[in-house]
């Protein structure tokens, strides 16, 4: 039973590759936004906020359909990006990315966000009292103490990622080889008759790269925190 | 020289200060509340005064009326708090070598070792701040702050997290400090004794005012 088709381990290398550059592009930015939440005042800052948190509590398909208005190929930013840098995201697994980076993203920028507001402000006082101009400090001590939370929230956000639906196949559909993730590749499945053998691998599939992600997330944060509070 | 000319007002508090000290270490004599811990603040630059010009050796540092503020990271004033504030991430030799590391400074291993040697730390290298007791943390935070090669050290109480027995152990490391590196101080505390030990010339504040500047005879109970 257990023997998965060419189509299904495309379905999981696109899943995992989608989730992987989401979170990989997502996570500086994130930090860079976590970080103004934190530690800045600024106007519209409660707007901003709210903008981040927005793909959390908008239904998935708004979120991909209003992706797709910007984002295709005739939207405001897509025609620009295609026509000048030659970046095309619709239907391509680039949007599929894009998409999951969106919905991951409140995910990914909320324990960062903590996990910065928990660092000592003293220790950062103390630090520019030593020379450090304030993006030195931040990479020496805010960040790296900040860590547990950073991977907290990348594998939030990667786990988000790999399951996301509703969104990506709004804005990019269920093309096999470009854009049918895993989920996509579930919900084709068992609206084909007999594909309920195919869909339960994918099932485990997904079951258990989940375990991993999480499994993986405890061992980076023990050893972070190893690496704080050692002796 | 140390030339400070400031006031700030922190909520009901108000802080108005101003002396020239030529000693080779300050005094900032007072009860808790008096306002040390915000006037020292100020000439670390960890504080803006709301009127008034801070200068070292004539290098002015704030001076409100030309809205000038060097900050905190370009005065080069070293700052030893009373909780040590070492960073837990990294050990003590790491610890020791941030300030050098962040001032872009040449390593000068000749340097360390003096420090170390000062302090008695040289076996302490490898722990983690975790791991030291109050009066280790102390030491490595006064080792810390000469490494970054300040022209001024801050002290802000650093005996006052420590019990009677670890004041005295540390008090002797702080008289060589003061013979031997050659880096003026300003030391803050509300212990007339350490004054006595420490410093050559008292600013004494009272309720956000300076109610008296001299030699440490100007100190109570003599």
């Amino acid at each position: 039973m257990f023997e998965l088709s060419p189509t299904e381990w495309t379905a999981i290398q696109l899943s995992l590759r989608v989730a992987t550059v989401a979170t990989l592009v997502a996570t500086p930015l994130g930090i860079a936004v976590a970080w103004l939440l934190a530690r800045r005042d600024f106007w519209g800052k409660s707007a901003l906020d709210a903008l981040i948190h927005l793909p959390l509590v908008l239904p998935p398909v708004v979120t991909g359909y209003l992706l797709l208005l910007t984002f295709g190929r005739r939207g405001l930013v897509g025609a620009w990006l295609a026509d000048h840098l030659g970046i095309v995201f619709a239907f391509r697994w680039t949007g599929a990315a894009l998409a999951c980076g969106i919905m991951a993203f409140p995910l990914l920028v909320r324990p960062i966000r903590l996990s910065i507001e928990a660092v000592d402000q003293r220790l950062e006082q103390a630090a520019s009292t030593l020379g450090a101009e304030p993006f030195r400090l931040f990479l020496t001590v805010t960040l790296p103490l900040a860590l547990p939370g950073v991977l907290a929230g990348m594998v939030l956000g990667f786990a988000k990622a790999i399951g996301e639906f509703g969104a990506t196949i709004t804005f990019v559909s269920n093309i096999p080889g470009e854009t049918q993730t895993i989920s996509s590749a579930i919900y084709s499945l068992i609206q084909t008759p007999d594909g309920d053998t195919a869909a339960l691998r994918l099932v485990v599939v997904s079951i258990v790269i989940a375990m991993a992600a999480l499994i993986a997330s405890e061992w980076f944060a023990r050893r972070a925190l190893r690496r704080l509070h050692g002796s | 020289m140390l030339r400070v000319d400031v006031t700030k007002q922190l909520g009901e508090f108000s802080l108005q200060a101003s002396f020239a000290s030529e000693g080779r270490v300050t005094g900032l004599f007072g009860a808790s509340g008096a306002g040390k811990t915000s006037l020292i603040n100020m000439i670390a630059g960890l504080l803006r005064p709301d009127r008034g010009v801070i200068a070292i050796d004539g290098e002015v540092l704030d001076d409100t009326t030309a809205g000038l503020h060097v900050p905190v990271h370009r005065r080069r004033i070293g700052y030893v708090f009373q909780d040590a504030r070492l960073f837990p991430h990294l050990d003590v030799r790491q610890n020791l070598d941030y300030g050098r590391r962040m001032n872009r400074l040449a390593e000068n291993p000749a340097q360390r070792a003096r420090v170390t040697d000062l302090l008695d730390i040289g076996d302490l290298l490898d722990r983690r701040p975790g791991g030291l007791s109050g009066g280790e943390r102390q030491r490595v935070a006064l080792g810390r702050a000469l490494l970054a090669q300040p022209r001024l050290l801050l002290l802000d109480e650093p005996l006052g997290s420590l019990d009677e027995e670890r004041k005295v152990e540390i008090l002797p490391y702080l008289v060589r400090l003061r013979d031997k590196a050659g880096i003026p101080m300003v030391y803050v505390s509300h212990d007339a004794g350490e004054m006595r030990q420490l410093a050559t010339q008292i600013v004494m504040l009272r309720r956000g005012r300076v109610t008296a500047f001299g030699g440490t005879e100007v100190l109570p109970g003599a």
